[in-house]
């Protein structure tokens, strides 16, 4: 009785996974194995080698703004998990609230502020200072990781630190922890679920963006998310895109998987795989 | 170090901690011998954990000192205070099992890692826990976690060990059990107990000293005898077991009125006519023929309490609670009979004419049904 009514209620779930998550995920493995005219063949992964350094790109420069994420949201959601309830509630909210502005929108917002003419090089112009050339660095690029998907490694580092009994912690100092040990023994290995899904809901955007690669990046910083787009939107080769795809999804399983295994070490699971 | 205090390894010297206007502990002070096993009981709020705390050194007093061994630990942070405590709900450590959890503080103190795993060992044998080393703590039982907290704390050889309420989450017979055990533990181990409860029953049964509390004041320091037998004011006759209080007048040495009648009694010292309590025990009253009795009146209540009967008996208005093993029907009209040793006088304090009279429910009863009355854990919080 209660097996069936827990399939009942699966169903609908498992219907929308098998159309939209199933299905697609086999048209992108046809398109990859397959040339323009449908037939089976070799040559789109053959073809990969050439991207190799735009994956490597990728890689590189969303593990960079995940470190940063994290070295950024790590203090602060231990800090603030130790001060007044009130004061935890307004500042959560103001982590939030960016997000509920479009990412596109908040892309152009930095756009603007980082342009030739933007914001910035108009008030260093206003004190007489030399101006400076940002959009299109490297360092622009991961500015705009960094800063649209730091909620998302906050938040979940937060809630652990939020729930962790401080009665755990007098417990530690009791046993004669100072303040470093009390982290190291405890609260690190405690928050660490909350890291790795940090970790993960930050990385995997990142290393598959386009956009604010393209934005942020004027144009000359080619991330593979960026050379997905290109063949997919301007040269048209289907197949092509679907083989960096399929690359990209195994690239962020294996990523994922590493993860994992990571914090099973540390006695407590992640998320996903 | 002066010879009186040698002995004392806590002293807390007017101590008092307030949050905004809540006074949590009121001018408190309070020596605990080596090697005694100290209870500090209460009711929720009297300031037990409060106290308890600031041995630990999770607490700054407002004002006060408290000294260790004659010594001044105001400076000293809690990771280096020679005490442990054992926490209400353990407070064990989840992310480590039963051995590394025993051998969390050895570790800390970088105990070389044989000494490590013999004492570890040792301690598993002490609380019966041999064999669960590998077990995640989660997957015990509350009694079994109980005992990893004890050996977490005892394992580092602590002068004092402070233990915060931890029988409360443990049924009946466990409890009692454990009673015993911490009892014998304590001998075993040879080190102060500073244990915290709101059982009254559980203090009588393991203190060498009860320290009575109420409103951060300490209302009585004694043996679990004296404090039962010779109780100082109407709060300690209500709080410790049940106690019928009286407002009487002691005419002279020996000779108190209470309820028109005039009465012998063995306390002496008191002014002539001085208005006072008078404490007897529902036990030490005997239900006799009312033309036997000292005083008389109607049973308004008869509950079956298993070893002996709990009777109710109306005397001019004030409810008597008398503990017999002989039945008596409700509406029956009796007399009370009391042996001039049963009779206890006390001082008049801030608490007369508010306990003591069986017509009510207890003051915990009432406070339950407040909305504006916090529990201690809320207080403690406050003081964070």
């Amino acid at each position: 009785m209660k097996k069936s009514t827990n399939a009942l209620l699966n169903a609908p779930y498992a219907v929308w996974a098998a159309i939209f998550v199933v299905v697609p995920l086999f048209i992108v493995l046809i398109y990859a194995f397959t040339d323009g005219e449908g037939n089976f063949s070799f040559a789109n992964i053959l073809a990969l080698k050439d991207y190799w350094y735009n994956f490597l790109l990728s890689l590189l420069y969303s593990l960079i703004a995940t470190v940063i994420t994290l070295l950024i949201a790590y203090p602060f959601a231990y800090a603030l998990s130790k001060t007044a309830e009130k004061t935890q509630r307004i500042q959560m909210m103001l982590v939030m609230l960016p997000m509920w502005m479009n990412l596109l929108i908040r892309t152009y917002s930095w756009m603007n502020i980082l342009d030739k003419n933007g914001v910035i090089n108009q008030i260093l112009t206003a004190m007489h200072l030399p101006t400076g050339e940002f959009l299109g660095t490297p360092g622009a690029v991961i500015f705009g990781m960094v800063y649209n998907y730091l909620p998302y490694m906050i938040l979940p580092i937060y809630t652990v630190m939020a729930k962790m009994d401080p009665a755990l912690i007098e417990a530690a100092r009791d046993l004669g922890c100072n303040g470093f040990n009390v982290w190291r023994r405890l609260v690190l290995p405690l928050s660490m679920p909350g890291v790795i899904s940090g970790i993960t809901m930050v990385f995997v955007p990142s290393v598959s963006t386009f956009y604010i690669s393209q934005k942020l990046g004027n144009g000359k910083i080619m991330l593979i998310g960026d050379t997905i787009e290109r063949q997919m939107q301007m040269l048209n080769n289907y197949n092509l895109g679907a083989a960096l795809s399929l690359v990209l999804m195994i690239l962020i399983l294996v990523s994922m998987f590493i993860m994992n295994r990571f914090a099973d070490k540390n006695g407590e699971g992640g998320m996903i795989v | 170090m002066d010879g009186i205090n040698s002995s004392n390894v806590v002293e807390l010297r007017n101590i008092t901690v307030q949050f905004e206007n809540d006074v949590i502990l009121d001018n408190l002070s309070l020596s605990i011998r080596d090697k005694e096993f100290v209870t500090l009981l209460g009711p929720s709020g009297c300031g037990k954990t409060t106290t308890l705390r600031l041995i630990a050194g999770f607490l700054e007093p407002n004002s006060g000192e408290i000294l260790f061994d004659g010594v001044d630990v105001k400076n000293v942070p809690a990771h280096k205070r020679p005490v442990n405590t054992i926490f209400q709900r353990y407070a064990l450590f989840p992310n480590y099992n039963v051995y590394d959890n025993i051998a969390f503080g050895l570790k800390v103190a970088k105990v070389p890692k044989d000494d490590i795993a013999r004492r570890v060992d040792e301690m598993l044998e002490l609380v019966n826990l041999k064999g669960f080393e590998k077990r995640p703590v989660q997957k015990l039982s509350g009694g079994q976690q109980q005992r990893v907290a004890i050996a977490r704390a005892a394992i580092n050889n602590p002068k004092v060990l402070l233990l915060d309420e931890p029988l409360a989450a443990l049924d009946l017979k466990l409890r009692k059990d454990m009673q015993s055990e911490l009892k014998a533990m304590q001998r075993r181990l040879g080190i102060t107990f500073v244990f915290v409860t709101h059982d009254q029953e559980e203090a009588l049964s393991m203190s060498d000293t009860i320290v009575v509390m109420d409103n951060g004041k300490i209302q009585q320091i004694g043996s679990p005898t004296d404090i039962y037998n010779e109780p100082k004011n109407a709060f300690v006759a209500d709080f410790i077991g049940e106690s019928n209080i009286i407002d009487g007048v002691m005419l002279k040495d020996r000779l108190v009125r209470f309820h028109n009648r005039t009465l012998e009694c063995v306390d002496s010292g008191f002014a002539p006519n001085e208005p006072v309590d008078v404490v007897i025990r529902p036990e030490d009253v005997d239900i006799v023929h009312p033309d036997k009795g000292l005083v008389c009146g109607t049973v308004t209540s008869v509950t079956f309490k298993g070893v002996h009967y709990e009777i109710i008996i109306d005397v001019d208005g004030f409810k008597w609670m008398v503990q017999t093993t002989d039945e008596s029907k409700v509406n029956d009209y009796v007399g009370l009979s009391i042996e001039p040793d049963a009779i206890h006088i006390m001082k008049r304090s801030e608490y007369s004419g508010t306990m003591g009279d069986y017509s009510y429910f207890s003051d915990e009863m009432e406070e339950i049904s407040n909305p504006d009355f916090g529990s201690e854990e809320t207080e403690d919080e406050k003081v964070d």
